[in-house]
């Protein structure tokens, strides 16, 4: 019996379906063995039933439910409620999902902040915005949430995107009744470049020059972005961008400094305080970053990223 | 009053969008509205952020298109920070852009878009999706899935990261391209470039003929058209001046740093989304299916029609070929498919012209930049329209305001009217079916939105 799978994506992008779509051929040879009941980026499965005459939204029964996006209005909460209700074990897909991801970041502004400059960009028209969005338009909740603040998740797949090898990782392991979980290692325990313990550089420089490399030679002979004085969040960042090939870190392996896209090491971990603990105790000094907020730009949700007035 | 059908969420596209087509007391269409959900704030979001840390922010506006999002931030702060771009890292960069463009019109065409074709508008919807092809016709479904799999893993290898790229920065790219690499992506682009041309072929000959009634009538409006064109006129997807074309034909073409001048954007009651409009042409805005005023189209169609030839020799055949089937600007919304193949063909010839000139694996990819005051706007053409980004810096190179005008936006106000037109047209005395509501949604589909 295949087994049945709903997808649904909420406050995303939809790079995490790209990723599924990435299983290129490994998708293909599972197709037998999964029977997609529900995924809006596929196929046309309505909420609202095959003639949009029903009242109430119904997402079909599902053995497995891949859910992409944080939670932002309020037909998100709609969709993550029925997916919850409508599926046995619920993956939370991606960054967005486990720790809100970029979107969060709206979550330093209240929705008037977010309003006022929506409506007033350089190029919009003053007229007709007294009315804007005021008609089925799904109203916009206070923050940006991560699915667990919401709904019960059973399985975490952080990644922004996850990476294809541990999507189908997931999925195998569940055919086979087990639990699939990601390691809880860091970026820079799967990083080949060459650290030398302290780095030498005490300035946070910005990512504006080239750091110091050999193209003509592998990346295990490049030193640590880090120790070179480059803001790195490898140490606070949960690893598996490279999924099972064994190669390094995505970002490192283009001579790019990691932002810390698979959220937290630990799921509950503070990737801001982490970091700032990492800095300190590499002798750098943490005055020289220009935005202290970008270190949560992918976990800003969980109260992490506040909009200022309530701060107080 | 009559019943309300909510079509929702529209599927087999990227983003969260909706139909609700009110019907009169005769089972006649009142109104068709198409509501466009999202609202994530970027604009807001990105100030204060350091600007070279944004061009790796925004890529999230879009995980289909993200390195198009990618390309126009680093050239908006490039702009901000004066920066002079590596010949080599401006040739990387371009490379990377056609090529993103190759995965995505095979993703749209064979995956989000056939299905209608290949099983058809009126098959169940179970079987009217990329895998219901894979049962239909499993070595077709193998050789897509095969090549659009190559495309995005010959990203990947040499760029890091395909989904979400980092590669690209201000004054170039991060990393050079070896003899070795640039060899392998070559032969990797020739074998695309073999499956582009058996596409064009294949739909040509197999399915555009079967629903040419379909493209007569489905969707049908009358518009202008926005467009990137290099100085000669040629196709450009990189760079290039802005070409806004009116229904007649004629057009104007402008620097990307003046498209306020040209473009602006209409707040509408049913959406989050803003409608852009062409400013220029001092009409105002109106999406009255008779008598639009202000409405253009992006998108391939849009590109094709501005364009005055294509500069590689299997593009411009086909594009001699669609002209004068179809005329110069070609209208019919179904024509997007088509155009959408054309580019394809054109994607793969560019990349490989890229790829042919040894230049391109000069070791020095990137000069350094000193974060400064000061504006910049970068723009490319990414697969869903002509893409803005439209940034100020502070002294520290801080964002202090970002405006991004983002490629399906351009086609709100098309796709509006696309589903007023077909609503209207199929559903008559009450008489509605799964196969006409997913007829609505193909006039939809034809934007890729």
């Amino acid at each position: 019996m295949p087994v049945k799978v709903a997808s649904e994506w909420l406050n995303s992008c939809s790079g995490c379906e790209i990723a599924i779509l990435n299983l290129g051929e490994t998708l293909l040879d599972l197709l037998p063995e999964l029977d997609f009941v529900h995924i809006p980026v596929l196929m046309d499965h309505k909420h609202l039933g095959q003639l949009g005459d029903k009242e109430h939204m119904e997402i079909p029964k599902a053995t497995v439910g891949l859910l992409s996006g944080g939670i932002r209005n309020e037909e998100h909460m709609e969709v993550a409620l029925e997916m919850r209700k409508k599926c046995d074990i619920l993956i939370a897909l991606g960054t967005c999902a486990t720790h809100g991801g970029i979107p969060a970041l709206i979550n330093s502004f209240g929705n008037d902040q977010l309003m006022d400059r929506y409506y007033t960009t350089e190029s919009t028209d003053p007229k007709g915005g007294e009315t804007a969005a005021s008609k089925g338009c799904s109203p916009l909740l206070q923050r940006c949430y991560a699915l667990d603040e919401k709904i019960d998740v059973d399985i975490y797949l952080p990644g922004c995107p996850p990476h294809p090898d541990h999507i189908a990782a997931a999925i195998l392991a569940l055919l086979k009744g087990e639990t699939p979980e990601l390691p809880f290692k860091s970026v820079c325990d799967t990083c080949p470049t060459i650290r030398k313990g302290k780095g030498d550089v005490k300035e946070i420089k910005r990512f504006v020059a080239s750091p110091e490399f050999d193209p003509e030679t592998p990346i295990d002979t490049m030193r640590c972005l880090l120790e070179q004085g480059y803001l790195c969040m490898g140490p606070v960042t949960r690893a598996g961008c490279s999924g099972a090939t064994g190669e390094a870190p995505k970002c490192i392996s283009a001579r790019v400094p990691c932002r810390g896209c698979y959220g937290p090491v630990k799921q509950e971990g503070n990737q801001l305080l982490d970091m700032l603990n990492a800095l300190a105790s590499n002798g750098m000094d943490v005055r020289d970053l220009p935005d202290r907020a970008n270190l949560l730009r992918f976990s800003g949700a969980h109260n992490r990223l506040v909009a200022k007035k309530e701060r107080k | 009053m009559g019943k309300t059908i909510n079509i929702q969420p529209l599927s087999r596209i990227e983003g969260h969008a909706s139909i609700e087509i009110k019907l009169d007391d005769t089972g006649n269409v009142d109104k068709a509205i198409t509501h466009f959900n999202s609202l994530r704030g970027f604009e807001k979001y990105v100030e204060g952020k350091p600007a070279e840390e944004v061009t790796r922010i925004v890529t999230r506006i879009c995980g289909i298109c993200p390195w198009h999002h990618h390309m126009a931030s680093v050239k908006a702060v490039d702009g901000c920070f004066d920066a002079e771009v590596a010949p080599a890292g401006n040739m990387l960069r371009e490379c990377m852009q056609n090529m993103a463009h190759i995965n995505d019109k095979i993703l749209h065409f064979y995956f989000l878009a056939a299905p209608d074709f290949v099983m058809g508008p009126d098959a169940d919807y179970s079987v009217r999706n990329v895998i219901g092809i894979a049962g239909a016709a499993p070595d077709l479904a193998r050789q897509v899935i095969k090549m659009r799999q190559k495309g995005q893993m010959m990203m990947e290898k040499f760029a890091g990261k395909v989904i979400h790229p980092i590669a690209g920065v201000p004054g170039g790219f991060s990393k050079p391209m070896n003899e070795s690499q640039r060899q392998e992506l070559l032969k990797d682009t020739e074998e695309l470039l073999e499956f582009a041309k058996f596409s064009m072929k294949h739909a040509k000959e197999e399915i555009f003929p079967k629903y040419l009634d379909s493209v007569k009538t489905l969707g049908v409006i009358n518009t202008g058209f926005i467009g990137t064109v290099a100085d000669d006129g040629a196709l450009n997807f990189y760079d290039g001046k802005l070409r806004l074309m009116k229904s007649d034909g004629t057009f104007e073409d402008f620097d990307d740093s003046d498209y306020l001048d040209h473009i602006a954007e209409y707040p509408m009651d049913v959406s989050y989304g803003k409608y852009p409009y062409a400013k220029s042409w001092n009409e105002g805005f109106s999406m009255d299916l008779d008598a639009p005023k202000g409405v253009y189209r992006s998108n391939c169609l849009a590109r094709l029609n501005v364009c005055d030839h294509i500069s590689t020799p299997l593009a411009q055949a086909e594009l001699e070929e669609f002209r004068s089937s179809f005329g110069r600007p070609a209208q019919l919304t179904l024509l997007y498919h088509w155009a959408r193949l054309i580019e394809l063909v054109y994607s793969c010839e560019k990349t490989k012209q890229l790829l042919e000139d040894r230049a391109i694996t000069d070791p020095t990819t990137r000069n350094s930049v000193t974060p400064k005051a000061g504006r910049g706007v970068g723009h490319v053409e990414a697969p869903r329209g002509t893409l803005i980004h439209d940034y100020t810096t502070d002294d520290n190179g801080c964002i202090t305001s970002a405006n991004m005008i983002v490629g399906t936006t351009h086609n709100l106000a098309p796709i509006s009217m696309s589903v007023e037109q077909s609503a209207r047209m199929l559903i008559k005395d009450g008489h509605v079916d799964e196969t006409i509501l997913n007829q609505v949604e193909m006039s939809v589909r034809a934007y890729d939105p």
